[in-house]
């Protein structure tokens, strides 16, 4: 029952030729129906990531950044949710065309994921070694017992003391960032190129948030994946991430690697975003904010998404969609003014 | 596990104690003449009062009664009716066919109600979906004796495709129709709570772990999701075998199975005091067990609720 | 009678997925954006529950049901309890819609003047079993300790009689064949067997909620400014808890309605002359295959009643169900 490695086949790409990209988002476009509406939750995104680097998707709560990884992943609800437009490509080839079949070899084995609350991703009802062992014996069609010792293996990877024991110990027996250990277990069974992580470290303790993210680094380090790592967090951000994709309303709105990004930010959003966290040598003045809230998505104001609350606004803004265009060195920004900004000192 | 046990245990004693006085209070103690009616329309001959006053006595102060008779029934004697018949012998001859119709209806309220609650939860809103919804809105509704005429008089004798009454050897075949009406409400409630629950269910997270590890549906509905959601149908099921096997009078009387219900019923209509006491502690005791096994079933379903 | 399990039937279209995308928000809105008033749960649920028609269809039929209640002679100018040996199972015609049943007596009229024995009863019971569970399961859930277990244990001593078994031998002793009771006395001996023996669901049911509600934030928070415990109770706890309680009533009074037809089937219920759906099932059991219409429309009524009451009960447990929204 094993699978055949989907990227065998994918390598050759839609076009005859090797397309460097691993994984490659294009103008994806997503809404949901409701009965109260719709819902246009992705407008336009567009991104990647390759073999040995992490790409961050930084956003707020509505954003579209969890939507879209579902989408890659193809674990979207549906209905609600409808793909109205755009390609994801992995190794070349559209996932969104495939088969149901071809979409669900491809899952664990070519990309995987992992979410923020490990306590109800896993199956309350099956001890951690059944569920990381599955992956073994279901998709490779391995014993029993080799695919235990495999699975304890995993769990030793993940720096999980006494793997051999915690084998048989159900979710909820772990603390908190042991069970986000062996969720990473568990993804990383079937070696995937490419790993999704949604806010892995969000529901944990600071101390415990860094160490997992170091495991995460190391193990891509290590294995070569590409990571994307979505959160909302700017300081989980700044240490692991090579380049970092800002979502505003289903939109990217700035795309630059760490450096760029933190040192000179090109769209009024990233720059509200950076200048809102508290800085130690600010003591006794007021905090930042960005003020207003996001659109809501049934009804997005024309032109800019971000125009209502931004400090730079313009007519133009109000009546165009500022497209995502490139404004550097492998940087890019959806804004008419990006230029002035990248280029003010 | 072995202290959840006891503990269970050591609350379940209280309680038997407290149903089984209450229940010998009522048929002793409040009717004030437990002779009344006893023979025919005279009042008793005094001899017969003194005999039957000895033999269950009765003019010791309740709660001994209450003792003696416990004592006795541990000790295997169940009593005897007014009659001199053993009590015991009633409830070993009839005790059996209650228990036979009771697996019987288990058996078609599972299967029936698993198969329409499973089919329904996993694709709603079919044609299929609101068949099932009206119909188990219906056997819920009806009282079962309504049922069980209807089903009698249709099956049995307007269209005789069976026997309207069960006879003495009791044969499966004979069972089927007493036993789908005795479990039709069950039925109605197992296909219920399997489709809610599995509803549910289908959108919880590890379900959706399930799909991005990237195993088969088939897995991930068969193992994962059925797995969790039956578990409160699996004790819903246990559950009710216990209230099944505390007798049918209704069914058991429609269709003349000679089960401790209808023995029950008999006695208490007669007041066969003795008589109604033991079954209704056999009953009762037979309940609470049945109650204990369905919360251990329980825990050996749900690994969270076993470190209590 | 078994408690009605989780599961929820009524066939409305089910809502597609909440809105979870992002709350509504002025900013960005043009001025004429409609502005909508926060509901509370209950206003959600009647909203919700005026657009089932399911809902419309059963409050009618209980309405109809409670004006046969009250006033039975808007119905029918029959004699439900005396009749002419003459008309002895005569059947259905223009001057009788439903007969005559085997003492002459016009079969409508009974059905009819049927309906206060059946409905009086069930809902008294109801009523009884929520005030009277409710407040024990108050006081186990909010006390706890040693409180919570000795009337858990009590509530298990009842719930242990088997439901039918227990009626009998209640209604037996208390009401048996040398007795003769009046029609009140009656009834009510048959509403208290069935508040004894009802009791204990709503108890645990009540003291689920209770438990489940006394450590939120919101509880805390109104200890804490100095509320006191009655205060807390009856203003915090009590809201929070009433839906459970109000579905579950529903759906029982359907319930009790077939238990009380139920026992005067098995002839320990209600008895003449007292008039009910039940006593009628009970006498056409006998000449079912000459009069069938004897079974016939005691029985239609009696499914029609609770059928409207338990889909009453299904549809205000989906109005009340944030899950479903």
């Amino acid at each position: 029952m094993s699978d055949i490695l989907v990227s065998e086949q994918s390598a050759a790409g839609a076009s005859g030729r090797p397309s460097g990209r691993l994984l490659e988002v294009e103008d994806l476009r997503v809404e949901f129906r409701t009965r109260d509406g719709v819902a246009k939750v992705i407008n336009g995104v567009t991104y990647h990531v390759d073999a040995g680097e992490t790409l961050a998707v930084l956003g707020e709560s509505g954003s579209g950044k969890s939507v879209t990884a579902q989408t890659v992943m193809g674990i979207l609800d549906t209905p609600p949710g409808f793909v109205t437009g755009g390609q994801v490509r992995f190794h070349g080839k559209d996932m969104l065309g495939m088969s149901f079949e071809e979409r669900r070899r491809i899952r664990g084995e070519g990309i995987a994921m992992i979410f923020q609350d490990a306590l109800s991703a896993l199956n309350p009802v099956f001890t951690v070694g059944f569920q990381i062992a599955e992956q073994f014996r279901v998709r490779r069609g391995m014993s029993r017992s080799d695919a235990k010792k495999r699975a304890i293996e995993m769990l030793d990877q993940v720096k999980i003391p006494n793997a051999k024991g915690r084998f048989s110990s159900y979710p909820h027996q772990f603390s908190g960032g042991m069970r986000q250990r062996a969720m990473i277990a568990m993804s990383l069974a079937l070696d995937p190129e490419v790993l999704i992580a949604d806010e892995p470290t969000t529901a944990l303790d600071v101390t415990v948030q860094a160490q997992i993210m170091d495991l995460l680094a190391e193990l891509q380090r290590e294995r070569r994946m590409g990571l994307i790592l979505i959160t909302h967090d700017l300081g989980v951000v700044a240490d692991v991430a090579d380049r970092i994709a800002v979502m505003y309303a289903g939109r990217i709105v700035e795309e630059a690697n760490v450096y760029d990004l933190y040192a000179k930010p090109a769209h009024p959003y990233t720059i509200g975003l950076i200048n809102s966290i508290p800085r130690l040598d600010e003591k006794g003045q007021e905090l930042r904010t960005i003020k207003g809230l996001p659109p809501n998505l049934m009804n997005i104001p024309p032109g800019c998404p971000f125009n209502p609350r931004c400090p730079m606004a313009q007519p133009v803004c109000r009546e165009k969609v500022p497209p995502l265009l490139q404004v550097g060195a492998g940087r890019a920004s959806a804004c008419h003014f990006a230029e002035e900004l990248v280029n003010r000192d | 596990m072995g202290r959840y046990l006891l503990r269970r245990l050591l609350q379940l004693i209280p309680v038997f104690i407290g149903t089984t006085f209450l229940i010998y209070w009522l048929v002793w103690s409040v009717p004030g003449d437990p002779f009344a009616g006893k023979c025919g329309e005279r009042p008793c001959p005094d001899s017969f009062v003194n005999k039957m006053t000895e033999k269950f006595k009765l003019d010791e102060p309740l709660v001994v009664q209450y003792g003696n008779y416990m004592k006795n029934l541990f000790q295997g004697d169940f009593g005897q009716t007014f009659g001199g018949r053993e009590i015991g012998d009633i409830i070993a001859t009839s005790y059996p066919n209650t228990l036979k119709l009771a697996l019987v209806a288990l058996a078609v309220e599972a299967v029936i109600g698993l198969t329409a609650g499973v089919l329904t939860g996993l694709r709603r809103n079919g044609f299929l979906d609101n068949l099932v919804l009206v119909s188990s809105l219906f056997l819920i509704a009806l009282p079962i004796f309504v049922i069980g005429f209807v089903a009698q008089w249709l099956l049995g004798v307007q269209w005789g495709i069976v026997k309207p009454t069960v006879s003495s050897e009791m044969r499966l075949s004979e069972l089927i129709v007493p036993g789908f009406v005795l479990g039709s409400a069950s039925m109605a409630y197992i296909a219920r709570l399997a489709r809610t629950s599995i509803a549910e269910n289908r959108r919880a997270d590890y379900v959706r772990t399930a799909i991005a590890k990237g195993l088969p549906m088939r897995r991930v509905v068969g193992i994962h999701l059925l797995r969790n959601s039956l578990i409160p149908v699996v004790t819903l099921l246990g559950t009710d075998l216990g209230a099944l096997m505390g007798g049918a009078i209704v069914t058991e009387g429609i269709f003349q199975v000679n089960g401790i219900g209808q023995q029950v019923y008999r006695a208490i209509i007669t007041k066969e005091s003795a008589t109604v006491v033991s079954i209704v502690v056999v009953l009762v005791l037979v309940y609470l067990l049945m109650n204990l096994v369905v919360d251990l079933l329980y825990a050996a379903l749900d690994p969270r609720i076993r470190y209590e | 009678m078994s408690d009605p399990s989780a599961a929820s039937i009524v066939s409305t279209p089910p809502a597609e997925a909440p809105n979870e995308i992002g709350a509504p928000t002025n900013a960005g809105l043009p001025e004429n954006a409609r502005k909508e008033k926060p509901r509370g749960l209950l206003g959600d649920a009647w909203r919700d529950l005026r657009r089932k028609p399911l809902f419309w269809i059963s409050a009618a039929f209980i309405v109809l049901f409670l004006l046969m209640t009250a006033f039975p002679s808007l119905f029918t100018s029959g004699d439900p309890e005396n009749g002419n040996l003459q008309n002895s199972l005569v059947g259905p015609s223009s001057e009788a819609w439903f007969g005559y049943d085997f003492q002459g007596r016009d079969v409508f009229a009974r059905v009819i003047h049927g309906t206060r024995a059946s409905i009086v009863v069930s809902l008294l019971s109801v009523l009884g079993v929520l005030l009277f569970g409710g407040a024990m399961g108050i006081v186990a859930g909010y006390r706890g300790g040693w409180v919570d277990a000795l009337l858990s244990r009590i509530a298990d001593i009842f719930f242990g009689l088997p439901f039918v078994l227990g009626a009998i031998v209640i209604l037996t002793t208390f009401n048996g064949s040398g007795t003769s009771n009046s029609k009140a006395e009656i009834m009510g001996l048959v509403s208290i067997s069935l508040i004894v023996l009802g009791w204990p669901v709503v108890m645990r049911l009540m003291r689920s909620s209770v438990l489940a509600t006394k450590e939120a934030d919101y509880i805390v928070a109104a200890r804490a400014l100095g509320a006191g415990t009655g205060r807390i109770i009856l203003k915090h706890l009590l809201p929070n808890c009433l839906a459970p309680l109000l579905v579950y009533g529903t759906i029982l009074v359907g319930s009790y309605i077939g238990a009380e037809a139920t026992l005067s089937f098995l002839g320990v219920g209600l008895k003449s002359p007292v008039v009910s759906w039940g006593i009628m099932i009970n006498e056409a059991q006998s000449l079912i295959r000459v009069a069938p219409y004897l079974l016939f429309f005691p029985a239609g009524f009696l499914v029609t009643a609770v059928l409207s009451f338990v889909m009453l009960g299904e549809a205000v447990r989906e109005a009340l169900d944030p899950k479903l929204r």
